[in-house]
């Protein structure tokens, strides 16, 4: 266990230096940076320009700027940031607790509900509640994020006029009231961001328990006089989850899109907004420090992955 | 047959609710099986014979399948009504069960030792270490070598003929008073099938309990089973002392069987060449009016096509469905 442990850091660690160099030289060849209007503004004479350059190290070749750059990462300088006017480091830091307070939230609830709802509806195939479910499911899941959230902001924000549509991180109130704010302003994009998670989550939890519950095994497990309780959420699901591990390990850049979308609509002030918001003023230094945060996220969630995988599933062996 | 069966199966019907129709898997099947015995249940593929075996403990997948009819007595007590919870202090405790394929009936995610000890915490109440003690116990019982130490093994780390004898040191694991083995060696090598039925046959004398063997191969009835249930198309339609059924089967389609066993000696059957029954088993969905048999019988004459042949028999330990038995009236 220990070896593979450290053999799959080791790789995990190969693949964000892979992803930084590639993240790197996208940004680096990618058209346009901060000095594009300056370039266009004749009142501004180009030496000036060449100077700046030179002062920010931009004249010199791509690998060198790269090495600088990942140097300059490892000591905890992630550049600063010339739209802002403030480091890089520290305006991530501002802008995670309200990506973690949205997008985890909603994560954790749409597990909540595709566990259990996935599960049932598996149980009784085609009865009632499956069909509600696999019906809702199917819904929730063809309506982009951007079309239910605008719905949303329409009915409970303008129409009703019960829910804020802008999420502050800065909200002004103390105690119970900054509980009751911070509640209202979150259950529009919780819900909207973890009813679509769970809308697709679900049917892979239903196809997948639907898969293995037929299997040889299961009727093994009730021919031992296990209740049904014990044989689903023992040797049924801990099989069945092995497929969906998979599946969401793979899809997580996916949620990441949906994450950066859902933050834009609501204006949640998180890493999403930071990112879009930097790719519009052309602020390289954000760009690639936020898009490297995303790599970093996906890699570690596949190696979570790996290792729940390794612990559903004791057949599997890293060769 | 002396005393109260310990398990009494009458009119047993099974059906399945299929997109294509119902299927009529069970239709009227009764037999019993008494203390300490080994009776077979034999027929071709598709016969009925798991799903029979599955009535019993009712491991029928409910939807689709339903037990439509008929009783299925356990000492004396109707299983069909029984509610789960009633039932499965029956399951492994009173009445264990032993499946056809080894590959699969092991759960690969859990240790040969933890699925052995789970069925023994449950049903003899014991502590996880106990539980634990009696699988590496039952474990060597069935002849694991190194039991204690493989214990911990996963199903994928044993080879078939092993995993089978997990599984029946599972089933055993309770002491039931009934194993029900569908098709054990069936998907096991020659070898190794010789190897389990033996086990079985010990394990059957060390703890006093009776078997329902399933089997479609005529030489593993003849090798481990004191009776002999026949079915066909989800009937039985011969039943008696596995020498009799031997010496003289009744039932065309029972000779059929006995015919297509290679012998041993390497003689062939009477017409020189191993002997297979023409034609194939009826649709599932077919519901005719006469002898379900009687499409591919030699001996089948216009009023096998009008009504079905009951059980019966001058003997009333070998009883066959059959208007025109060749054991009453010489065959031409
Ligand atoms: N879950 C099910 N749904 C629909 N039909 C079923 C189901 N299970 C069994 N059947 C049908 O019941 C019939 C009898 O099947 P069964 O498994 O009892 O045969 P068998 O005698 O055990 O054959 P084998 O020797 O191949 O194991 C088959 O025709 C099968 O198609
Ligand atoms: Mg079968």
């Amino acid at each position: 266990m220990a070896s593979f442990l450290l053999r799959r850091i080791l790789i995990a660690l190969l693949s964000i230096i892979g992803a930084s160099i590639v993240l790197y030289a996208v940004l680096a060849l990618a058209p346009g940076d901060v000095f594009g209007e300056l370039v266009s503004n004749p009142g501004i004479p180009p030496d000036v320009i060449a100077n700046m350059r030179e002062k920010l190290g931009l004249d010199q070749p791509i690998h060198i700027r790269y090495v600088n750059w990942a140097m300059a990462m490892l000591q905890g300088d992630w550049g600063y940031s010339l739209v802002n006017r403030v480091d890089v480091g520290q305006l991530i830091v501002q802008r995670i607790p309200a990506t973690l307070m949205v997008v985890g939230t909603a994560q954790i609830l749409a597990l909540a509900i595709a566990l259990p709802v996935g599960v049932l509806a598996a149980m009784r195939p085609y009865s009632l509640f499956d069909q509600i479910a696999s019906t809702l499911a199917f819904i929730g899941f063809s309506l982009p994020t951007f079309f239910t959230g605008l719905l949303f902001i329409l009915l409970f924000s303008i129409t009703l006029d019960w829910l804020p549509f802008i999420y502050r991180s800065d909200l002004e109130q103390t105690g119970g009231a900054w509980i009751w704010a911070q509640l209202r302003q979150s259950i529009m994009p919780v819900t909207v961001l973890a009813l679509f998670q769970a809308a697709s989550w679900t049917r892979y939890v239903r196809s997948s328990v639907l898969e293995v519950i037929k299997l040889d095994y299961v009727v093994t497990a009730r021919s031992k006089g296990l209740p049904e309780r014990v044989v689903i959420l023992k040797h049924v699901l801990r099989n069945a989850l092995i497929p969906v591990v998979t599946m969401v390990a793979l899809e997580l850049p996916v949620i990441f899109g949906g994450a950066i979308v859902t933050e834009q609509i609501f204006r949640v002030p998180g890493i999403g907004s930071l990112l879009i918001s930097s790719i519009m003023a052309n602020d390289t230094p954000v760009i690639m420090a936020v898009t490297f945060v995303f790599a970093c996220l996906v890699i570690l969630f596949n190696l979570i992955a790996d290792l729940l995988y390794r612990w559903l599933d004791p057949r599997i062996k890293l060769q | 047959m002396t005393g109260t069966p310990l398990l009494e199966i009458q009119d047993l019907h099974t059906s399945f609710r299929t997109d294509g129709g119902t299927v009529r898997s069970v239709r009227g099947v009764s037999l019993t099986v008494a203390k300490g015995e080994t009776v077979a249940l034999v027929g071709e593929s598709g016969c009925g014979k798991s799903v029979t075996a599955h009535s019993v403990l009712k491991l029928i997948p409910m939807p689709p399948g339903e037990i439509t009819a008929g009783r299925i007595l356990w000492q004396g007590r109707d299983l069909v009504p029984l509610p789960p919870r009633e039932m499965n202090r029956i399951r492994a405790r009173e009445i264990a069960i032993i499946f056809q394929e080894p590959m699969t009936a092991l759960n690969p995610v859990y240790s040969v030792g933890e699925q052995i000890a789970e069925v023994v915490r449950l049903q003899m109440r014991l502590g996880r270490r106990a539980a634990m003690d009696r699988a590496v116990e039952m474990l060597d019982l069935v002849g694991i070598p190194d039991a204690r130490r493989r214990v911990g093994d996963f199903p994928h780390q044993f080879s078939g003929g092993m995993r089978q004898r997990v599984m029946i040191a599972m089933a055993l694991s309770c002491e039931p008073q009934l194993l029900i083995a569908d098709e054990p060696t069936t998907a096991l090598d020659v070898t190794i099938q010789a190897q389990i039925l033996d086990l079985l046959e010990e394990m059957k004398e060390r703890l006093g309990m009776a078997i329902l063997l399933i089997t479609h191969d005529m030489g593993v009835v003849a090798e481990a089973a004191q009776r002999a249930v026949v079915m066909y198309a989800g009937r039985v339609i011969e039943e008696g002392a596995v020498d009799r059924l031997f010496t003289e089967p009744a039932h065309p389609y029972t000779r059929g069987l006995i015919r297509s066993i290679p012998r041993l000696d390497g003689g062939l059957g009477r017409h020189g060449r191993l002997q297979t029954i023409p034609g194939s088993i009826p649709s599932q969905y077919a519901d005719p009016a006469g002898c379900h048999f009687a499409p591919r019988c030699p001996l089948a004459q216009a009023d096998c096509l009008a009504a079905q042949p009951a059980m019966s028999g001058p003997d009333p330990d070998h009883l066959y469905a059959c208007f025109h038995s060749p054991l009453e009236a010489p065959a031409p």
